[in-house]
């Protein structure tokens, strides 16, 4: 079990955030689809955590759980404890979570024109969180998302503050959604995949803005995204997720340099770089399984290209190899 | 009849597509019928030429017109104004397009949009043989589309399923397979692994790498991932605003970029390295791309560049050839590489 991490973890630095033994699954018509199996995570404080992974691995129902906007029914809580100063926020009545959503915990999402509302400028959208949370009035509250707008770098803020969000390019608009989520300086960020619907430009724009804003408020982020490079540049620990599970977890170079799990290195080594040119880029074989018809054993059982007798009977326990960094995986030694 | 094992015409030097000035405005609002309206430049004056057995990368951010640009040369829109030659024959005067469109085919970004969802598999592959090849025997289309699954990674038994039975990496198989099929010489891919998973994208791009030698492919790839354009294409062009602002062999382009902006998109690229990304140097873009309808005066580029000059207000750059065969658009070009160098130390 991974409670030893937890505690080595909270020996150096101090937790912000626990996600324990966290179960969501879907109840579909074709059946019960397990999203998330078991999920134990923790952000210390002031720390960007990366959470990477391919589609379908649970990062993004892991965020919306921590968030409590997974809409249930389908959805289902099935286990699980999120504890933020001290308390348990699955056991929290929804007016108390709606005061903490928001204003201690914010969220932005991958795209921000689905996630602004078309009929509101952008202003009255800031404004509404200042009135909500911090009881403002109109007036004040539109002064503040000036300045809130100003402060994401929003060139003419007093006049984009007028605008609808279609007016905006996709590059402002997540300007827009992160004042929003920013407003009232949370503790923690969950930012899920923020840059995966913008160009590379501004990408770099936005995960500049990101680090920087970060610094200044000394929030602690959770980074949720497929790309590499990007955590590569901004996270302080990864965890990465394989069909509903964390398969591994460290700091960033624990991950990058002494990864353990073999689905980490495929991952790894099947994206082109810039860095160094690749003759042949290493796939991983086969494709993700469903998650309602997973392999015995290991999920990444009939990928793996060091699968053991063992691997497809017992699903491994994640282990750890080293403070703070462990892995799901029986081998005992890594062959690269 | 073409059967597939016909030997390709290797002989000639001639470069299979040329592409001279080539355009494409869309017109905008009431007045779109008439031809006084305002107008879109998606693609405005691109020149270039593909050679046999290479693979040519269009790279750009949206909105820059690659995938405009892909479209219209095999006229799935027509060009408001150009010239495209493919192997002799002029495309924009044909009047025989669908003996061009086998030999000239385009794979989708989506696979998830690019399949009929209401056809099984062997229908799917069936239709351009029914299309292109005239009447041929059941058992000869069995055999066909058997084979051509075979060679994209899947097996002849997956051709009596449906779309919605296949993940995306194996419908990009599926739509690859479809392209295939009628032996065609020129691809045009447009960001066929950008929807796909990163395990999934290192099969793609090795199975077309692969697909390449073995149909012998001449292929466009448009995309917006400068690692995998490096990866697998050479030479690049990289495109802003509706016009090519630099291309290059891969190296080149790669090693000694000479437009800012090339030099600005391959410095925002994150590297998944964490060692290497604490030393990265990014050159931050001030501003967004600006938009076709409202382009900047002069040079498109001028109100982000950070080496932006009278000049570039007042007059648009022409690509000019630097070396061999790396042509870039900038009055600042020498000037840029020299910056470029300090930045890498």
């Amino acid at each position: 079990m991974s409670d030893n991490t937890e505690i080595i973890s909270a020996q150096s630095q101090t937790p912000i955030l626990e996600v324990s033994d966290l179960s969501v699954s879907f109840h579909l018509l074709e059946g019960v689809i397990p999203a998330v199996a078991g999920v134990d995570l923790v952000l210390n404080q002031g720390e960007v955590l990366g959470v990477v992974g391919e589609s379908g691995c649970g990062k993004s129902v892991t965020a919306r759980a921590v968030m409590r906007i997974i809409p249930t029914p389908p959805g289902s809580i099935d286990s699980g404890r999120v504890v933020f100063e001290g308390r348990d926020l699955f056991k929290l009545s929804e007016a108390e979570m709606e005061s903490i959503r928001g204003d201690k915990i914010s969220m932005i999402f991958q795209e921000p024109m689905t996630s602004l509302n078309p009929a509101f400028t952008v202003g009255d959208q800031i404004a509404e969180v200042f009135r909500f949370h911090r009881g403002m009035g109109r007036r004040e509250s539109f002064e503040r998302a000036v300045e809130e707008l100003k402060r994401v770098e929003i060139p003419d803020p007093a006049k984009r503050a007028r605008n609808y969000p279609h007016q905006l390019s996709g590059g402002m608009r997540q300007r827009a959604m992160i004042a929003i989520a920013l407003a009232c300086r949370p503790l923690i960020l969950v930012a899920d995949e923020p840059t995966t619907a913008l160009d590379v430009t501004i990408q770099a724009q936005i995960l500049n803005l990101i680090g920087q804003l970060q610094a200044d408020i000394g929030m602690s982020v959770i980074l949720i995204t497929h790309n590499l490079g990007v955590v590569a540049a901004m996270a302080d620990r990864l965890v990465i997720m394989y069909a509903g599970r964390v398969v591994e977890q460290g700091s960033v170079d624990d991950i990058f340099i002494r990864h353990h799990h073999p689905y980490a290195h495929g991952l790894l080594r099947s994206v082109p770089r810039l860095d160094r040119p690749t003759d042949e880029l290493v796939e991983i074989k086969g494709i993700v399984p469903r998650l309602d018809d997973l392999p015995a054993g290991c999920a990444f059982s009939t990928r793996c290209e060091y699968v053991l007798d063992k691997c497809r009977q017992l699903e491994p326990g994640l282990k750890e190899i080293d403070a703070d960094h462990s892995s799901r995986c029986w081998l005992e030694k890594t062959p690269w | 009849m073409v059967s597939s094992e016909e030997p390709r015409r290797h002989a000639t030097s001639e470069p299979l597509l040329s592409v001279q000035g080539l355009k494409k405005y869309f017109p905008l609002g009431r007045r779109a019928l008439s031809a006084k309206g305002p107008v879109v430049k998606a693609v405005d004056g691109v020149s270039f030429e593909l050679g046999r057995g290479q693979i040519l990368g269009l790279v750009g951010e949206s909105g820059c017109g690659k995938t405009t640009t892909g479209r219209t040369l095999l006229r799935l829109i027509e060009p408001t104004a150009g010239r495209i030659v493919f192997d002799g024959t002029d495309v924009t005067h044909t009047n025989d397009m669908k003996a061009l469109r086998r030999r000239m085919q385009f794979v989708f970004q989506d696979p998830y949009s690019s399949l009929d969802p209401r056809m099984s598999i062997y229908r799917i592959l069936k239709e351009p043989i029914d299309n292109f090849m005239g009447r041929l025997s059941r058992s000869r289309k069995r055999a066909m589309v058997s084979q051509t699954l075979q060679r994209v990674g899947l097996t002849a038994d997956h051709m009596t399923r449906f779309p919605h039975e296949f993940s995306g990496g194996q419908r990009q198989r599926i739509a690859l397979a479809r392209s295939l099929i009628c032996n065609p010489e020129l691809m045009v891919c447009d960001e066929p692994v950008s929807a796909l998973d990163v395990s999934i994208q290192a099969q793609v791009i090795n199975l077309l790498k692969r697909l390449k030698q073995e149909y012998e492919l001449s292929i466009i790839f448009i995309a917006h991932d400068l690692a995998v354009v490096e990866h697998l294409c050479d030479p690049v062009a990289v495109m802003y605003l509706g016009r090519i602002v630099e291309i290059s062999p891969k190296e080149a382009l790669y090693n000694r970029p000479l437009h800012p902006y090339t030099q600005a998109l391959l410095s925002a690229v994150p590297i998944p390295d964490p060692i290497l990304e604490r030393q990265r140097k990014v050159q931050l873009l001030s501003g967004d791309v600006p938009s076709p309808l409202n382009a900047p005066s002069g040079c498109a580029f001028h109100p982000r560049c950070p080496l932006v000059g009278d000049e570039c207000r007042r007059e648009r750059p022409q690509l000019a050839e630097q070396s061999a065969g790396h042509s870039v658009a900038c009055f600042k070009a020498d000037i840029v590489e020299a910056s470029y160098g300090r930045n890498r130390g």
